[in-house]
């Protein structure tokens, strides 16, 4: 099997099954991030832009708890979303909630603006190069796996990142919470009329999706470097992912997250040089083929 | 108004400051127009802290060691990394903002473009963070001078040294642009006339790689027993991060961070970049002289950046430019910009940061180059005390001979 694999590709089976590997680590933050985006935009309808300085922030204040109070990144797991959001909340209630009955496009020119203030605000306080974030004591080390050295954090950072993507979709589409949300989507005057608060909703929802990207930003923290502009990098990626993804569709976004996150991997292996575009070609076509995305409906 | 002229209009709005900063009342001063020098750099984006802030305080401070010779304006833009916009602002400030000197440049890219321009427009481009080794070489020009380091420098100092310690095979990782093929050029060269193999290399987008983990792991399958880092600023940081995490340090293969400065030591920590080795011509705790220099251009910093050696070349660059203008009057330093780098290059270089120096006739500033190990969290007394010196190469050993470089300067 290996010798085949070996064969048909000229790449030691080895070093395939590590970019695999590491494909789908990658497509763990891919699916992360456009899950936020893609909970944002079905209850919204706002294409949230400032998602990747949110990313950012989250890896900020994750390094924040631990250089000025002290915790460490478990506290921080569970703090940076909810500081990030809380900040989420109060950008939809000042400024985003005035756009609503506007195009989509004033949502996006808002929320783009902000993102570059946060990047520039954080770039002017703390410098580009970035700041040190170690891996947790209890994540670090590394499993020997014959074909690669694989490190016990990326794997936590797979498992966590499916584990939060199934809580999310029980969340929407098992709850009685979760069917309010898809109630709103559909039909925002009717389910207020039932009595649901559905301003509030959307509040609370705008800053969940901005906690999952905080979230994200803390799980990337020991891995990549954590600067401003870390988010900017990764966002362009993201958005393309939903767009192929299908716009609003929560399962589209967190599959094709993980099998672009493959996809790209593999492009680093056999023409490293197109490993950026590989998934702009592939959002081109998708376009082309089925506008309204892989799992979207038109 | 296009992004481009706002850009220019915020730098010199910044720039105000520095201008005003020179009207020392009670002090003799320089008559004439002053001599006005752009600073074009990346000021936002990932080689924002080897130059940005720390450049401006610098460019300054010369220009105020040097305000009871000659009076100098200081214009401040960010060329965004782009070639593109960096040559457009150039050119603005060439043909409508009078300025006569371009100054730091950083991204490689963008210095051969506005190298270019300068010598189109008889003006001046002293290049203080651009790493190709090309603009002292097939590109160089009457009107350009490359201060502080070259790819050529870095891999023959880092590079010899990494063979030296048994270092003979060698994988590159590349940053895919002139700076990160010059500088795999460079020290591949090294690397076989000192007996060593290439073991293969890859080329990685820039900007917008952020997980190199995928490249670091080819790097490992092709056995190399060296992974050199043809990158820099948060490029090289990541890589050394996830190389650590990935454990290939900890299997034997070392790592080469060809290009690393001292503010990529200080974002990755000690506990990660311990037992690197990198070359600088420049390190704020060498002597008296280097700390003070370092001192006054830190002060009334309010960031935690190190002085880089970009940081001590835009200092040395400006005090030898006005220098030279102050001999021979401002009137005539700006008619010609060929005629004042002439001078330049004919008066020996003295100044805190490098100490005694010489510009070749193919626009190569010379100076003495270092070999430095990344001190462990242990053996590191304080602020920004991160490196031990371990080698030091003579001037004329640091740089490439003049014949080898190709530059048409010296051929005629």
């Amino acid at each position: 099997m290996l010798e085949f694999f070996e064969t048909i590709t000229g790449i030691p089976a080895p070093l395939l099954f590590g970019q695999l590997l590491l494909g789908l680590i990658n497509g763990a933050f891919y699916a992360m991030l456009s899950l936020g985006l893609a909970v944002i935009f079905g209850l919204l309808n706002i294409i949230n832009f400032t998602h990747g300085s949110q990313f950012m922030m989250g890896a900020f204040v994750a390094w924040m708890l631990l250089a000025w109070a002290g915790i460490g990144y478990w506290g921080a797991l569970v703090l940076a979303p909810l500081i990030v959001g809380a900040t989420g909340v109060v950008i939809e209630r000042l400024m985003i909630s005035r756009l609503y009955k506007l195009d989509h496009l004033y949502g996006l020119l808002l929320t783009f603006g902000i993102g570059l203030m946060i990047e520039g605000y954080f770039r002017n306080e703390f410098g580009s190069s970035g700041l040190p974030y170690r891996i947790p004591a209890e994540l670090s080390g590394a499993w020997d796996l014959g074909f690669m050295f694989m490190p016990v954090y990326r794997g936590w950072v797979v498992v966590f990142a499916l584990a939060t993507c199934l809580a999310t979709w029980l969340v929407i589409e098992k709850t009685r919470l979760g069917a309010y949300l898809r109630a709103a989507t559909e039909n925002a005057p009717l389910v207020q009329a039932f009595g649901v608060n559905v301003p509030r909703m959307i509040t609370l929802t705008y800053g969940a999706g901005v906690g999952l990207a905080a979230l994200a930003g803390v799980l990337a923290a020991p891995i990549y470097s954590v600067n401003p502009q870390m988010g900017t990098n990764l966002i362009i990626v993201v958005f393309a992912v939903v767009v192929i993804g299908g716009m609003g569709s929560i399962l589209g976004s967190v599959i094709t997250g993980f099998s672009l996150g493959v996809i790209e991997g593999l492009t680093k292996v056999f023409w490293p040089e197109a490993s950026a575009v590989v998934i702009f070609v592939i959002m081109a076509i998708v376009l082309l083929a089925r506008p309204a995305g892989l799992f979207g409906r038109a | 108004m296009t992004e481009t002229s706002r850009r220019i209009l915020l730098g010199g709005a910044a720039a105000l400051p520095v201008a005003t900063g020179l009207i020392a009342p009670g002090r003799a001063r320089a008559q004439g127009a002053p001599m006005k020098i752009g600073l074009l750099s990346d000021m936002s984006g990932p080689y924002r802290d080897l130059n940005g802030p720390n450049s401006i305080a610098a460019t300054r401070v010369a220009i105020q060691e040097m305000a009871p010779r000659i009076n100098a304006e200081l214009v401040v833009a960010d060329h965004q990394n782009r070639p593109d916009v960096g040559v457009n602002i150039a050119r603005q400030w060439f043909d409508r903002d009078g300025v006569d000197m371009v100054l730091n440049l950083a991204a490689s890219s963008v210095a051969l473009a506005v190298s270019d321009l300068a010598r189109e427009k008889n003006k001046v481009m002293i290049a203080t963070s651009t790493a190709t080794s090309d603009l002292t070489g097939r590109a160089c020009s009457p009107n350009s001078i490359h201060w502080v380091y070259d790819t050529y420098m870095l891999a023959r100092s880092t590079g010899s040294a990494m063979v030296r310690a048994g270092g003979d095979s060698w994988f590159f990782i590349t940053a895919d642009y002139a700076f990160g093929h010059a500088l795999e050029r460079d020290t591949a060269n090294f690397v076989r006339n000192a007996g060593g193999r290439i073991a293969g290399s890859v080329r990685t987008p820039f900007p917008g790689t952020t997980d190199f983990s995928s490249f670091l792991l080819q790097a490992q399958a092709s056995r190399a027993k060296v992974i050199g880092l043809a990158n820099a600023g948060t490029d090289t940081t990541n890589c050394i991060k996830q190389a650590a995490e990935f454990g290939i340090t900890r299997r034997g293969i070392k790592l080469a961070s060809m290009l690393m400065f001292i503010s990529d030591v200080h974002a990755l920590g000690l506990e990660t970049a311990q037992g690197l080795v990198c070359s600088a011509s420049y390190y704020w705790d060498l002597n008296d002289k280097t700390r003070s220099i370092a001192r006054r251009i830190r002060t009334g910093a309010t960031n935690d950046t190190p002085v880089t050696m970009a940081h001590a070349g835009d200092y040395s660059a400006t005090l030898h430019y006005l220098k030279a203008a102050a001999e021979m009057g401002a009137a005539a330093a700006k008619a010609d910009g060929r005629a004042i780098v002439e001078r330049m290059k004919a008066m020996p270089t003295v100044d805190d940061a490098f100490g005694e120096g010489t510009i070749r006739a193919d626009g190569r500033k010379l100076h003495p180059a270092y070999l430095f190990e990344v001190k462990t969290p242990a053996e590191s007394r304080g602020q920004h005390d991160y490196y031990k010196l371990l080698q030091t190469s003579a001037p004329d050993d640091a740089f490439r001979p003049m014949s080898e470089g190709g530059c048409s300067l010296v051929r005629s």
